[in-house]
């Protein structure tokens, strides 16, 4: 647990020090939904219905434009080498790395979801949905885009692999995420797209961790 | 300086094919707790391979390596965690992060292996890189970088060093340093085994010239295992 709360810490202090990666995340987050009533509109009604869609759509694409840095410089500075010998398996400094990414990527794209919810005019009674939605859903984003950080290392152009390799599988993610929210303006029970969110996490939680490690050896042979 | 308890590292009729090419094979070496072993050998003929292979980073294609302490054997291949452990490698990369601190840098690592604060200092001393405590990685220059490289292995103790060219950079003054880091780890009951092209003086050291080991014919021969 100490080791894991030393990897965890390292990357935050590399984040915070390089400090561009979260910031540009957020800017990101905020252009692409801005872009939106510019190409539907401003009318409310229109802005309202896809809101949801669109603030999950760009927390998906951001969330993905740091990806590509999670396991890179490591491997390119040798870090990536040490961390597989340490005596920390390999599964847990994933986990570590994860964690570190989605506190430095996906926390403050949740911070900034309801400025945007107010910009697309999205109804009141979806705020709370849109919030408890984005924070089951982007650990998942994380811990799914670590596999696809993995597999992409030593590749050039790896950017535009990893995002080919992890968008398909964010699809489940932003169908429930999007549903829960429209549940909630509607009126309807959003347990069950929630529940459904959770379980993607616990799932992910369970296998992403061996599939990125797995990965992460083969990089390294 | 701890003591390691009394081990054996072995290695038998290893084989290492890099993409379809055998670059050596039946490859053995044996080194007993204050032993050294120095590869030599012309560019690609197998030394960082053969490192990386001992470190467990790469799988050899045919063989076993075993490692011998109480009595008890156990193939370092399977796992990872617990052979990882009992090493230390310094490869072509000096893992040092520019926006971290050198003492930042080693305390790093040398925390996930148990190291304390003290141990830092003194690792700083073994390379007269103590000035450099806090000044951060992107202000160093190459053969600074490979000397906190160097300073991390020393600041939390394991039996088996792995040095890929460790004197890649290094000056005369701190080649000595090295040296003498050596000599005393064998003397603590370590082993050494480091590739080289230049002279580092490792007495009683076991010299294995991978060219030795090369595939005679390379061409009509891609081994299958």
């Amino acid at each position: 647990m100490g080791n894991f709360i030393e990897l965890v810490s390292r990357d935050l202090s590399l984040a915070f020090r390089q400090g561009m990666d979260s910031l540009m995340v957020v800017a990101f987050f905020v252009i692409a939904v801005v872009l939106f009533p510019f190409g539907v509109g401003p009318e409310p009604g229109t802005l309202a219905k896809i809101a949801g869609g669109t603030i999950w759509v760009a927390a998906l694409l951001s969330s993905m434009l740091s990806l590509e840095r999670l396991f890179q410089t490591d491997y390119e500075d040798g870090s990536l080498e040490l961390l597989a010998l340490a005596p920390v398996p390999l599964e847990v400094t994933v986990i570590a790395k994860v964690v570190a990414h989605w506190l430095t990527t996906g926390l403050p794209l949740i911070l900034t979801a309801p400025l945007l919810a107010v910009l697309m005019q999205l109804p009141e009674d979806g705020f709370i949905v849109l919030i408890t939605a984005l924070l089951l859903g982007t650990p998942t984003l994380s811990l799914i885009g670590a596999v696809g950080a993995a597999l992409i290392l030593g590749s050039r152009r790896g950017g535009v692999l990893l995002s080919l390799l992890v968008l398909p599988l964010y699809i489940p993610i932003l169908i429930f995420g999007v549903s829960a929210v429209d549940a909630a303006i509607f009126d309807q029970s959003v347990r069950p797209h929630l529940v459904f969110l959770a379980a993607l996490l616990v799932g992910s939680l369970a296998l992403t961790p061996w599939a990125a490690a797995a990965g992460l050896r083969q990089a390294l042979e | 300086m701890t003591r390691f308890s009394d081990s054996q590292f072995q290695g038998q009729d290893l084989v290492c094919v890099r993409s379809e090419r055998t670059v050596f094979r039946h490859l053995n070496f044996d080194l007993k707790a204050g032993g050294a072993l120095t590869l030599i050998g012309p560019n690609g003929s197998g030394k960082s391979s053969l490192l990386r292979m001992m470190a467990g980073l790469l799988q050899p294609a045919n063989g076993t390596m075993n490692w011998f302490e109480d009595d008890t054997t156990e193939d370092t291949t399977e796992d990872m965690d617990v052979h990882g452990a009992r090493l230390h490698y310094v490869g072509h990369h000096d893992a040092v992060k520019p926006v971290l601190t050198v003492a930042e840098n080693i305390g790093f690592w040398a925390r996930l292996r148990d190291g304390g604060e003290d141990t830092i200092r003194d690792a700083l001393d073994v390379f007269d890189i103590k000035h450099l405590y806090d000044i951060p990685g992107r202000f160093l220059s190459a053969g600074q970088k490979r000397r906190v490289n160097l300073a991390r292995i020393i600041a939390a103790p394991a039996p088996l060093w792995l040095l890929d060219e460790p004197t890649t950079a290094l000056d005369k003054a701190t080649i000595k340093r090295l040296e003498a880091a050596i000599q005393d780890h064998r003397d603590a009951g370590g082993m050494v085994v480091l590739s080289t092209h230049a002279d580092v003086n490792t007495p009683g050291a076991e010299i294995l010239n991978l060219a030795d080991f090369a595939c005679k014919a390379p061409l009509d021969e891609h081994v299958m295992v």
